[in-house]
Order: C-alpha cells, then structure tokens, then sequence
C-alpha cells in the first residue's frame, strides 16, 4: 500500500458528542492507525480557528488526506472540502464520518458502546480516505440560451424573464396558438383581470424580444449531450414539416396539465345538463346576462366539488387539486353578478379556499350560495328528473343528516387537474414523474424547480396543480435558477461519477442499455478494440450500473469497491 | 419505552451483541437514520452505517464481506419509491438483494440475516424499530461465525 499523509480531527461539538463518546479514547485508537500522521480532537472542528489548524496541519506536513469526524456529512461536507481546497488538498481526499447524529445522539445511554462504535466508524473513514484519489470536477462552458417547453402563463412569462436577464430564449408550443388553458378564460381570480388579456400582452411581448424565438406546433423529440450543452430536436408540424436542431444550456419545462374528464355516468356525466368546470367557465364567459342552457334559463345550479380529485386508495388521482374549491366559488360570483336571481347549491366535501380566497367564500356565502357538506362514502347522485330538469340527491352532513333533492337546470363537475400525457417528452427528456403522474422536484422547499436532470427545471402545472398566480411564480423562480448557472458561462459537475476500466472492459454491451440517462456508449480505443465509455457530464453519480458489470470493470468515484470493502473491514475490526 | 430500551441494551449486555451492518442512501435513508440520532432514539451501537448514493449500486460481494468479516446481519435501508436517480431503483435493488441472498445460500449463511426495507428521509421511528427488532432476531440466531 502506498504511503499517505492522512489527518485525523475528533470533534466534541461542545459536549454534543463528547458527553456521550470518549472522543481522547477514540484518538488514542486511531492515532496508531497506518498511514495516520496526526489525530486531534477539537471543541468545535467547524469554528474557524479549527479549520486554520486543519488548513496549517494540511500545509506544514502536507497531508494527503482528511478525516473529519464530527456531525452528518449534509451539515459541513463543503466546509471541510473548502478547507482542504484552500489548503492545497484536493476536496475529494476528504472524509466526513458521522459520529453524531448517528454515534452519540443515538447511544446517549451507552458510553461504552458509542465510544467503541466510534472507533470503529473514523476507522472505516481513515481506511475510505486512504484509497481516495484525487478527483477533479468537470468544468463545462454553458451555451446562454434556455430552452422553454409550453407556451401556457408559466411559459410565456419565465420566457420574458429569461430575456429581461440577456439569455436567448427557445420557446416550444405544441399547439398552433399560445397561452395554453389561460387564453380560453374571461376574468380569473384575483384581481378580474381576464385570461385572454394577460395572455394577448405575453404573447405579444414574447413575439417583440428579438432574443426570443418561438416555435409553435412544434415539439421537442431528442434530447442529446448534458448540463451546458444540450443538443435538443425540435419538429415542426402543420404546414412545413421539419426537423431543426438547436444547443441550448438549459431547459425549463412548462408544460401544464389537463382537466380531469369524467367517466360516462359518473354524477350524470352524459345526461345533458351535466358539465365540467371548464366548460361551465366558458358558458358563463361568453353570457352577456342571465345563463341559458339550450334555450332555458337557468335559474337553479348545484356543484359538485372534488370529481377526479382526492379519490381515495382506489382511483389513480389521491390529491387535492387545490385550485378548484377556488374557481368553482369564483365562478359562483360571476353568476351572482350575471344574474343575482339564481339560486346556487354547491355540494362538497371539504371547502379549501385557501389564504385570501376564503373571502371569494364568503363573499358567495353572503350572496346567497348555499353550501352542503355530503359523506365522502355517499356521494350526491344526479338523475334526470320528471319535468326534464335534473334532480340531485344529497344527504347534507350538517344539518338534518336528511336526504335532500335539489332540481337544477345545470350541474357543474367541479373538475380538477390531472397530469397530462406526455410519455414522448418524459421519455426524451428523462424527466422523473412521480407517483401522482406530475412531475417531480429535487426537493420540495430546498430545491423547488429544478430535477435530478441537471439544468432541466420544471414549473407550472406540470409539477403540480397550481393557479395561474402560482404557476408564474414558479416560472420565475426556474428563471433564476436557470439563469445562476448559464450567466457564469460554465459550470463544474461532481466528479464523484461511475468510470469504466478499459483495461477490465469486454464490451459485452450489459451496461449500454442499463442507465436512463444514456451516459454509457461503446468507445473504440486508438488500438480498434471497443469498450464502455462513461460520460462525466452525463452520469448522475448513482452506481447504479456497477454491480451489473460482470468484470467488475465499473466503479463509482468516492465509492469504489475497493473503498467500501475497506470501510467493511475498518467497521468489522475489533476495537481492542 | 425508554425503561424498557435500557433493559434490553443491558441484557444484551451481557452477552451476544448481533453486529449490523446497513446501507443507507445520502439523500434518503441516511437524512432518516439522521433523525433518529438527532431525537435521541436509541438503537444497539452494534448498527453500524455506510452511506451510498444509491442502494441499486450496492454490490452483492459487499455484503459477502460483511458477513466474512464477522457481521451478524446486513440491513438495506433502501429509498422505495423516493430514488431520485432511478425510476426503477426498487426492482434493481430488489435483484441486488436476491443476488446477494444467492451468494449467502452458497456459503450456507441465514438469507434471514440480510434485510431490506424502505426507509424514507422521516422514518426516524421505524428505523429504530426495525435496528432492534433485527437485533432481537439476529440475538435468537445467534453469531454467524458459528454457521
């Protein structure tokens, strides 16, 4: 085994580890240790006076490894590889051993036990640290331009964004015209101001910035190359037919969701009367006075809340589509505007108006809507009644618990949002969905926009069911983030990514099929012989496609094989 | 519960400790098995971790060594259905488990002695479960090295 330089800093954390470990034994185990030059332990090894000391430690003996052991490697894994960067050390030579959260916390009745378990854990971390070879990011120039997929509100307006910013911006629409489902609507909530308008004044910003291209009935099909420097395929539909083929740096993905569409006979559906939310919305729309349905007034309207949303274990659509509760009340007010004489039932199962549209709620309340709790496990049940009208049958849980009949000249399916069919483009992109259809984030408060993709983000409905408000807002906030990593021109990627040995390589073709990010293609060496080739940029860094390799020609960086096994036997090692 | 945890640690005290080895995964499991120190659940200090970034890219021979070198039982501490790398991260580390068991078979080690369950990035609880109820397990099995 070479020879290395490796240092070792036990922290107390001021009695959070050291009440509950003997963190001097622990030094005393490891200082002994091959390969270990000097082992100390510190009150705070985050304070700033530590990190001089790790970085005076690093310069004078010129160590060529670092072992901190101290709290979770998701609190001060940067730190540490900031000290070792500034000290000279590459950062990957470092090893961060959790003996906190998962030592001292965890055995605060077993001093003994935590004590010898921490000997054991900074022992796997020197055994880790001493097979660390240095790793160097892969630094990418970023072409500055955004590629946007869906020219709805989200898309339009991250667009616009993009440009104020000096980025050029793709924009992709599948449909022949722009503004997605805002552009069908009249006023929306807050505010009045009427879908159409906002959309007309997006549009015709988008089509005045000359940094802007926008492509319609056009839509993305290949996605090559990675984080930068994505290839993307754009086909063009309609009238000319074509292919083109453009590098963009990044991606945001806005590509909305579809309105729930109920099943034939679910509350009526099909029994003429029986309407959606969005197709209700258009009627009321376009109605210049009172509401008429195939020439008859209307004059009496029951809602039914959460159709296709919330549908238990049983139906593929659990969650609450939250907007709806919103814009069935909304829309109840501009009925009560059109014509103050009609009567409104709306029968629910919960009211969700949230935040500042509890006061559309009430507001209806006031007017005259009459709202009707029914049993999730006894839903309303529309039928046509005797005089051609339609009857709904509801048992009100707050009342008299009595079964009511409402006549109604309309019933209104307050429908939801469900995710929409995008296998084409999921499958183009790599995008990950998740368990509900939509698409899904890194994490939901940290790292709201962008996916496990590198500079693809994804805003709007597409993620999740949101108002036009809340779908610009997070158009805005993929802008930022798209526009933080091409603004700098390049961009480093960890290198902690799976390499393939072309010495152990037999080509036998198991791993190119295995990664969905296609970052493992055959490469011919200078010699003809073919092997796997693992693209840095590409790869994600999970491993997955190591242990299928049956030469054992691939190893993830930071942690190979040999690493792991050596961490195995520092762990395994009896403490006396 | 607490009373109780005590008086298991010192029974096991006295003699056989199971030592576990678990895989857990950077992003989900491990933040999990985080929680559970930072709310001082206790578990046996015979659990030891190694943190990955995927549990799909664990290999089969890991756990040989494991057993090799004197570990009672090995517990995969796998993502589910939350993997942000891999859509299909649970059948891959489903297999990577039966390939495992396979090898274990062959060396005529317990399959029993090597657990996989999802642990997501809150289940503080269950994994403190999980660590003592396999302890408990691993106890009535006793070492492996007698296999």
């Amino acid at each position: 085994m070479s020879e290395r330089k490796i240092g070792v800093y036990v922290c107390h954390c001021g009695g959070n580890i050291s009440d509950y470990v003997d963190v001097e034994k622990v030094i005393d185990a490891v200082k002994g240790e091959e390969d270990v030059v000097v082992a100390r332990t510190a009150m705070f090894t985050c304070s700033d006076a530590t990190q001089q000391e790790i970085y005076d430690d690093i310069q004078q003996m010129g160590l060529d490894g670092l072992v901190v052991a101290s709290c979770s490697p998701k609190l001060h894994t940067f730190t540490f590889r900031g000290v070792a960067k500034r000290a000279g050390l590459n950062p990957f030579r470092y090893t961060q051993v959790n003996v906190r959260e998962q030592c001292s916390w965890a055995h605060t009745d077993d001093r003994l036990g935590a004590t010898e378990k921490a000997i054991r854990l900074v022992r796997a971390g020197v055994a880790r640290t001493r097979l660390l070879a240095p790793l160097e990011p892969t630094v990418v120039e970023t072409v500055p331009k955004t590629l946007v997929i869906g020219a709805g509100i989200a898309g339009l307006r991250a667009a616009i964004g993009l440009s104020d910013i000096g980025l050029s911006v793709v924009v992709v629409e599948r449909e022949a015209a722009v503004g997605g489902w805002v552009k069908e609507f009249g006023p929306l909530f807050p505010h009045e101001k009427e879908g159409r308008a906002l959309i007309a004044q997006l549009e015709a910003e988008v089509r005045r910035r000359e940094n802007i291209a926008l492509f319609t009935q056009a839509e993305v099909v290949k996605k090559a190359g990675s984080f930068g420097n994505y290839v993307v395929d754009i086909r063009t539909h309609g009238k000319s037919s074509m292919t083109m083929q453009m590098e963009v740096g990044s991606i945001i993905v806005a590509t909305g969701f579809d309105s729930y569409q109920p099943e034939e006979g679910e509350y009526g559906y099909g029994i003429d009367g029986v309407v959606t939310l969005p197709e209700y919305k258009k009627m009321l729309d376009e109605a210049t006075g009172p509401l008429v349905y195939r020439g008859r007034p209307v004059k009496d309207v029951a809602y039914i809340y959460c159709v296709g949303s919330r549908q238990g274990e049983a139906g593929p659509h659990q969650y609450c589509s939250r907007f709806c509760c919103s814009a069935a009340v909304h829309s109840a007010l501009e009925l009560h505007g059109k014509d103050p004489s009609a009567h409104q039932y709306h029968l629910y199962r919960d009211m969700r108006t949230y935040g500042r549209y509890e006061l559309m709620y009430q507001e209806s309340r006031e007017k005259g809507s009459l709202y009707l709790k029914f049993p999730e496990s006894e839903p309303p049940a529309v039928q046509k009644g005797s005089d051609g009208r339609l009857l709904v049958t509801v048992r009100d849980q707050l009342t008299s618990q009595k079964e009511m009949q409402i006549p109604a000249d309309l019933v209104v399916l307050v429908t939801g949002m469900v995710p929409r069919e995008n296998d084409d483009l999921v499958k183009a992109l790599k995008l990950p969905v998740g368990r509900d259809g939509f698409f899904n984030e890194i994490h939901p408060k940290l790292r709201p926009v962008e996916t496990v993709v590198d500079g693809v983000a994804i805003c709007g409905a597409c993620q999740f069911p949101k108002t036009a408000s809340e779908s610009v807002a997070s158009g805005l906030a993929a802008v930022t983030q798209s526009a933080a990593m091409l603004k700098q021109g390049r961009a480093e990627l960890d290198p902690q990514v799976a390499t393939a040995d072309p010495e152990l390589c037999t080509d036998c073709g198991t791993c190119y099929t295995t990664c969905p990010y296609d970052a493992i293609s055959p490469m011919e060496l200078p010699g003809g012989r073919r092997v796997a080739s693992i693209a840095p940029a590409t790869c994600k860094g999970c491993g997955g496609c190591a242990p299928l390799c049956p030469e054992h020609a691939i190893d993830l960086q930071g942690y190979t094989s040999a690493q792991i096994l050596a961490m195995i036997d520092g762990l395994a090692r009896e403490v006396v | 519960m607490a009373v109780h945890l005590e008086a298991e640690a010192k029974a096991t005290d006295q003699g056989f400790k199971p030592r576990i080895l678990v895989f857990s995964t950077n992003n989900i499991s491990d933040p999990g098995i985080d929680l559970a120190g930072s709310a001082h659940m206790h578990y046996p200090t015979s659990v030891t971790t190694i943190a990955l970034p995927c549990t799909s890219g664990i290999n089969p021979e890991w756990i040989v060594r494991a057993f090799k070198q004197g570990f009672d039982g090995v517990f995969i501490a796998s993502d589910g259905e939350e993997c942000a790398y891999l859509t299909d991260c649970a059948e891959r580390s489903a297999q990577i488990f039966e390939r495992a068991q396979k090898e274990l078979e062959e060396r005529e080690i317990a399959p029993a002695r090597l657990k996989m369950a999802a642990i997501c990035s809150v289940c503080a609880e269950p994994f403190t479960k999980y660590m003592r109820e396999f302890s408990q397990m691993l106890t009535e099995l006793g070492p492996v090295r007698k296999e």
